[in-house]
């Protein structure tokens, strides 16, 4: 796959590095003359100084025979702009944006972006699962279907232990599928299944259902 | 008319003063107080400390009303990203949007913004000139 990435700082010099090793076909776009030097220097020619905004610097690089388009900038406006300059213009088939602040998401989607990374999210999930506190975790988000996918942790004092999960009102969009236990193999619940203190359920929720699920399960 | 213009350098301040004088009601964004200092002491609307791109800083400026936003930061992508989200989000039915590039401009032109280009415009008056 011929993927050009914009923006080469941190977060672009390893995904340039990993993409080549993957054998695409990488071009990076990158403003500061040193960086791309750099990169030119120890990856070979894969670097050209420019503005991944500009038609021009696009047109140069070939886009329109690219097949991925991928924005990493820092700076959210930038890589909404070099997305919808890639896809209205060359129309390059994948168009990827990371984000820094999460609300932008819908916005992008919106406006023809076709992915979004938002990197300030996946640290949030990260921490999110660390914390003791934290009795939901996000796994995944299914967005076009507006469902998520979330895991929940069952405290030791929850009021819901011992009881079945036919027992429980569950909010009607939510599905439990998963329980993984200390020592078992994963169950798939059924209707008779006993819930469990340290239980781990993987969940199918709404964003809107979240935390009447969460209420249910805790039993608060 | 209710009207927010994002960026307080001079075009900004210098549209703010001339519409604020003919008595709309105009709130002006910018992410530098220090911009203010451009408006005139004559000035009556508001001036807030925010980026445009930021969707709680254009409710704050009370996007949810106004008739008209104009996009004037240096940024071309930041006034390109908050002309969109004027547009798209909130709804708001008259949103110009300055770009520098030519070309970012004409392709915007093309997704239904209205956008203006001073260097294209500029370019165009000095030809004039020199060929008269």
């Amino acid at each position: 796959m011929y993927i050009i990435v914009v923006g080469a700082g941190r977060l672009g010099y390893y995904l340039i590095k990993a993409l080549l090793d993957q054998g695409h076909e990488v071009l990076a776009i990158e403003k500061r003359a040193n960086i791309c030097d750099n990169i030119t220097s120890e990856m070979g020619s894969c670097c050209i100084r420019g503005d991944g905004c500009e038609t021009a610097t696009l047109a140069e690089v070939g886009t329109n025979r690219a097949d991925m388009l991928i924005a990493v900038t820092g700076d959210d406006e930038d890589n909404l702009v070099a997305c919808q300059v890639a896809k209205h213009k060359f129309h390059v088939p994948r168009t990827i944006a990371r984000i820094r602040n999460p609300r932008h998401e819908k916005l992008f989607k919106k406006l023809g972006v076709d992915v979004t990374v938002s990197t300030t999210n996946i640290i949030l999930e990260h921490i999110e699962k660390e914390l003791p506190t934290h009795l939901l975790t996000h796994l995944l988000n299914i967005e076009d279907k507006g469902l998520e996918i979330v895991e929940i942790k069952i405290p030791p004092n929850a009021i819901t232990i011992g009881k079945a999960i036919k027992e429980l009102s569950l909010p009607p969009e939510s599905i439990l599928s998963l329980i993984i236990r200390k020592a078992h193999k994963p169950i798939i619940p059924k209707a008779s299944t006993i819930i469990r203190a340290e239980d781990q359920i993987v969940a199918v929720t709404t964003p809107d259902s979240e935390d009447a699920l969460r209420t249910i399960l805790r039993g608060r | 008319m209710k009207i927010v213009i994002m960026g307080c350098g001079r075009v900004g301040a210098q549209l703010s003063a001339l519409l604020d004088a003919n008595g709309h009601n105009v709130t002006i964004l910018d992410t530098d107080a220090y911009s203010f200092r451009r408006l005139p002491p004559s000035f009556n609307g508001k001036a807030l400390i925010g980026n445009g791109i930021n969707e709680d800083a254009l409710k704050r400026a009370g996007i949810s009303e106004a008739d008209a936003f104009v996009a004037l930061t240096q940024g071309d992508n930041r006034n390109v990203m908050a002309a969109q989200i004027a547009k798209h989000i909130f709804n708001v039915p008259k949103v110009v949007c300055r770009i520098y590039d030519p070309l970012r401009q004409e392709l915007y032109t093309t997704l239904g913004l209205e956008t203006f280009s001073p260097t294209a415009i500029f370019a165009q008056i000095l030809k004039k000139d020199l060929e008269s």
